[in-house]
C-alpha cells in the first residue's frame, strides 16, 4: 500500500482532471489556473534545483524558459500548422496527437543547451558573479528573439491554438491538461530519482563547501553541468507547455519580472524542499487569481468606508503592492519559507507510513 | 569621424555618468552588507519622482526662479530620497538581519521591495508619463563640430565630483573607515566598539542620495518619468557594479561609464535595437574573462 499509494493518488488525480475538463464539469477559467499552476509547479522545483539544493543564485530562470517555448513553438508550427512566413506544414495536423511531447521535449532538450551558457563559466565563478551571468543570459535570450524578425520579434509568435485544436480533433480529448498534468508529475518524479542518486548527494555536497566536495572526490564541474542542464531543461519544458496553454508567446512575457515570480515561489516554499515548492507554486497561483476577485470586493468596501475619494478605484495594479507585501510580511515570521528545508514526509513524520515517493 | 567619436564619447560620458552614480549604491551596500540591494533602482525612480514634485513645488508654489529651484531641489531630493533607503533599510532589511537568515532571503525581500515601490506609484499617480519642468535653459555650444549642452557638462562634472568627494569620505573619515572595516570583518567591528547599525544606516543614507541625486539629473535630462523608468536601468547598474567588482567604488564608476560607453558605442555603428544584446554579451565575455571584476579580489577560502 505505501508503494502504491502516490500513483494511485495521481492517477485519480489525473483522471479527475481530464474527466472535468472533457465534461465540463470544470469550467474553462478553472482548467487554465490549474493548467498554470502545473507549469508554475515544473518552474518552481526546477529553480530549486539550482538555488536551493546546490546553493547558487540564478535569476534568470524565465530566459531558459522562453528557449523551450520558442523552441518547441516553431517547431511544431513548422511540422504541423504551416506559418506565412515558413510555407505550408510538413507533416499536417492530423499527426500533432503524437508529436506533442515530442515538441514539449525538444523545448526541453533546447533550453537544456542554452543552460550550457550558465554551466561553463559556474566552473569559476560563483555567488553574485554567477547571478550577474543568469541575468545576463536572461537578457541576451531576450534580446535575440527580439531582433528576429522571422518569427515575430517583440511583436510575438503565434499559431499554437491550430495544433491544439487539430489534437482535439483527431481525438476528442482534453489534451492540454493531460500533458500538463503528465509533464509536470514527470519532472517532479525526475527531480526527486536525480536527487536521491549520487548526482544528487554531489550536488548537496557542492552546496554545502565546493572545495571540500571535491577534495572528497565530487567531480564538481561535471555535477554543474549536468544540474544546470536539467534545471534549465525542465524551464524549457515549463516554457514550451506555457506556449502551448496560452497559444501566443512573446518576449515581454519571459522578463526579469517572470524570473522574480519563479524565484518567490522557491523562497516561499523554502530551499532545498521540493514538497516545498510544490505546495508554493500552488499557493502562489491561486493568491494571483485571488487577488482577480479580492480587488474588486476592497474597491467596494474601501467606497463603502469612504476610506478613499469617491473618483479613485482600487484597480488591479494594487495586486503587485499587496502581493509583495505579503510576501515581505511571511519572511518577517517565517524566513525560511513554508518548509524550510524539509520534505512534507519530515514535517509530518506520521504520513510516511503511507507514501513513498522516490 | 574624429568629430562623431568624439560627440559619442561625451554621450558615452554622459550615460555611464547615470549608470555609475546609481551603481555606487549597488556597491556601497554590498561592501558593507554583501546584500544586493535590488530595490536600489527602484530608489532611483522615486527619486525622480520626489525630485518632480519638489521641482514643481518650488516653481509654481514658491515660485521661484529655475536656478534658484535647482540649487534647493538637490540636497532636498537627495535627503527625502535617503530617507526612503534608510526606511526600507529599517522596516524590511533589519528585522531579517536580526534573525540572522540566509541572506538570499533578505535579497528576495529587496526584490519585493522594489516591486511594491514601482506598483504603489503606478496605482497612486496613474500610468500617465510626467513631463519634468525645466530647471535649467539649456545651451548649446559647439567645439570643433562636437556639440556639447550645459547640461551635459553638468552631469558628468557631477559624477566625478562624487567620485571625489566619495573617495575622500571612505579614506578619510571615521565613517567612511568603519564601512571600510566591516566590509574587513564583520564580527570583530562591534568588538571594537562601532556601533554597526549606525554604518549601516549611514551607508543606505549616502547610496540612496545618490540615487536622488541621479534621478533628479535623469529627469533633468530626459524629463519625461514613468513608474518602470528605475528597473531596468537599476538591473544594469547593478551588472555595471559587479563588471567593476562589487564592493569597490573605483570599480563602480569604472563599470558604469564603461556600460554606457558599449551602449552608446553598439547604437552609434548598429541598429538600436541590438544595445541589450551585445552590451551584455561584451559584460559577460568580462565576466568570464575575470571572474570577480575588474577590482575585485578572488578571497581564498578555508576549510
Amino acid at each position: 500500500m505505501q508503494r502504491y499509494s502516490v500513483p494511485f493518488l495521481l492517477a485519480i488525480a489525473g483522471a479527475l482532471l481530464v474527466y472535468g475538463a472533457k465534461a465540463e464539469w470544470l469550467s474553462l477559467y478553472v482548467v487554465s489556473v490549474l493548467m498554470f499552476m502545473g507549469v508554475n509547479v515544473i518552474l518552481a522545483t526546477s529553480l530549486n534545483l539550482v538555488n536551493g539544493y546546490m546553493g547558487e543564485f540564478s535569476c534568470g530562470h524565465a530566459g531558459f524558459m522562453c528557449v523551450g517555448a520558442y523552441t518547441a513553438s516553431i517547431l511544431g508550427v513548422l511540422l504541423f500548422s504551416g506559418h506565412k512566413a515558413f510555407g505550408e506544414a510538413w507533416l499536417g495536423p492530423e499527426l500533432a496527437v503524437w508529436g506533442f511531447p515530442v515538441l514539449v521535449i525538444a523545448g526541453g532538450i533546447a533550453a537544456a543547451l542554452t543552460g550550457l551558457a550558465v554551466a561553463v563559466p559556474s566552473y569559476r565563478t560563483r555567488g553574485d558573479y554567477l547571478a550577474i551571468i543568469t541575468l545576463a543570459a536572461n537578457y541576451i535570450i531576450l534580446s535575440v528573439i527580439e531582433n528576429l524578425d522571422i518569427i515575430g520579434g517583440s511583436r510575438g509568435f503565434m499559431g499554437m491554438k491550430k495544433i491544439v485544436n487539430g489534437m482535439e480533433e483527431t481525438l476528442e480529448l482534453p489534451w492540454m491538461p493531460l500533458w500538463v498534468f503528465v509533464f509536470t508529475v514527470l519532472s517532479v518524479w525526475l527531480l526527486r530519482r536525480y536527487l536521491s542518486s549520487t548526482y544528487g548527494k554531489g550536488v548537496m555536497a557542492i552546496c554545502q563547501n565546493e572545495v571540500a566536495a571535491e577534495i572528497m572526490s565530487v567531480n564538481t564541474d561535471r555535477i554543474k553541468t549536468v544540474t544546470f542542464m536539467l534545471s534549465s531543461g525542465l524551464a524549457g519544458v515549463g516554457g514550451a507547455l506555457f506556449a502551448f496553454i496560452l497559444g501566443y508567446v512573446n518576449p515581454g512575457s519571459f522578463n526579469i519580472l517572470k524570473s522574480t515570480e519563479v524565484l518567490v515561489m522557491v523562497y516561499l516554499g523554502g530551499m532545498g524542499s521540493l514538497s516545498g515548492s510544490v505546495l508554493a507554486a500552488i499557493l502562489f497561483t491561486l493568491l494571483l487569481e485571488g487577488f482577480r476577485f479580492v480587488i474588486p470586493w476592497l474597491n467596494d468596501l474601501l467606497h463603502q468606508l469612504s476610506l478613499v475619494p469617491e473618483s479613485y478605484e482600487v484597480s488591479q495594479v494594487w495586486k503587485w503592492v499587496l502581493i509583495p507585501l505579503l510576501l515581505i510580511v511571511i519572511m518577517q515570521f517565517r524566513p525560511e519559507g513554508i518548509m524550510g528545508n524539509r520534505e512534507l514526509g519530515d514535517l509530518f513524520p506520521k504520513l510516511k507510513r503511507f507514501y513513498r515517493f522516490k | 569621424m574624429l568629430a562623431s567619436l568624439l560627440q559619442n564619447l561625451i554621450n558615452a560620458l554622459q550615460w555611464g555618468s547615470f549608470y555609475a552614480l546609481i551603481a555606487l549604491g549597488y556597491t556601497m551596500v554590498y561592501g558593507v552588507l554583501t546584500l544586493i540591494n535590488f530595490a536600489h533602482g527602484d530608489v532611483f525612480m522615486v527619486g525622480a519622482y520626489i525630485a518632480f514634485f519638489v521641482a514643481s513645488f518650488l516653481l509654481a508654489a514658491v515660485g521661484l526662479p529655475g536656478w534658484a529651484a535647482l540649487v534647493l531641489a538637490i540636497p532636498l531630493t537627495m535627503l527625502l530620497t535617503s530617507l526612503v533607503g534608510v526606511s526600507l533599510e529599517r522596516i524590511a532589511y533589519r528585522p531579517l538581519r536580526r534573525k540572522g537568515v540566509d541572506r538570499l532571503y533578505v535579497v528576495i525581500t529587496a526584490l519585493m521591495c522594489g516591486l511594491i515601490l514601482e506598483h504603489a506609484n503606478l496605482a497612486t499617480f496613474g500610468a500617465s508619463r510626467k513631463a519634468f519642468p525645466t530647471l535649467l535653459d539649456e545651451q548649446v555650444y559647439t567645439v570643433a563640430g562636437v556639440s556639447v549642452t550645459n547640461l551635459k557638462l553638468a552631469v558628468i562634472a557631477t559624477a566625478l565630483l562624487v567620485f571625489l568627494v566619495l573617495q575622500r569620505i571612505v579614506t578619510k573619515t571615521r565613517i567612511g573607515m568603519a564601512m571600510r572595516a566591516i566590509a574587513c570583518d564583520r564580527f570583530a567591528v562591534p568588538l571594537m566598539g562601532i556601533s554597526v547599525d549606525t554604518v549601516i544606516v549611514a551607508t543606505f543614507a549616502l547610496g540612496s542620495g545618490l540615487a536622488g541625486l541621479a534621478g533628479l539629473l535623469f529627469a533633468m535630462s530626459y524629463p519625461i518619468l514613468e513608474p518602470y523608468m528605475g528597473a531596468l536601468i537599476g538591473w544594469k547598474a547593478f551588472i555595471a557594479a559587479v563588471v567593476g567588482g562589487i564592493g569597490d567604488i573605483r570599480g563602480a564608476f569604472l563599470g558604469g561609464f564603461l556600460l554606457g560607453a558599449v551602449e552608446i558605442m553598439v547604437v552609434a555603428f548598429f541598429p538600436s535595437t541590438f544595445r541589450d544584446l551585445i552590451a551584455f554579451s561584451v559584460l559577460m565575455l568580462i565576466l568570464v574573462w575575470k571572474p570577480t571584476g575588474l577590482f575585485g579580489v578572488a578571497r581564498t577560502t578555508k576549510i
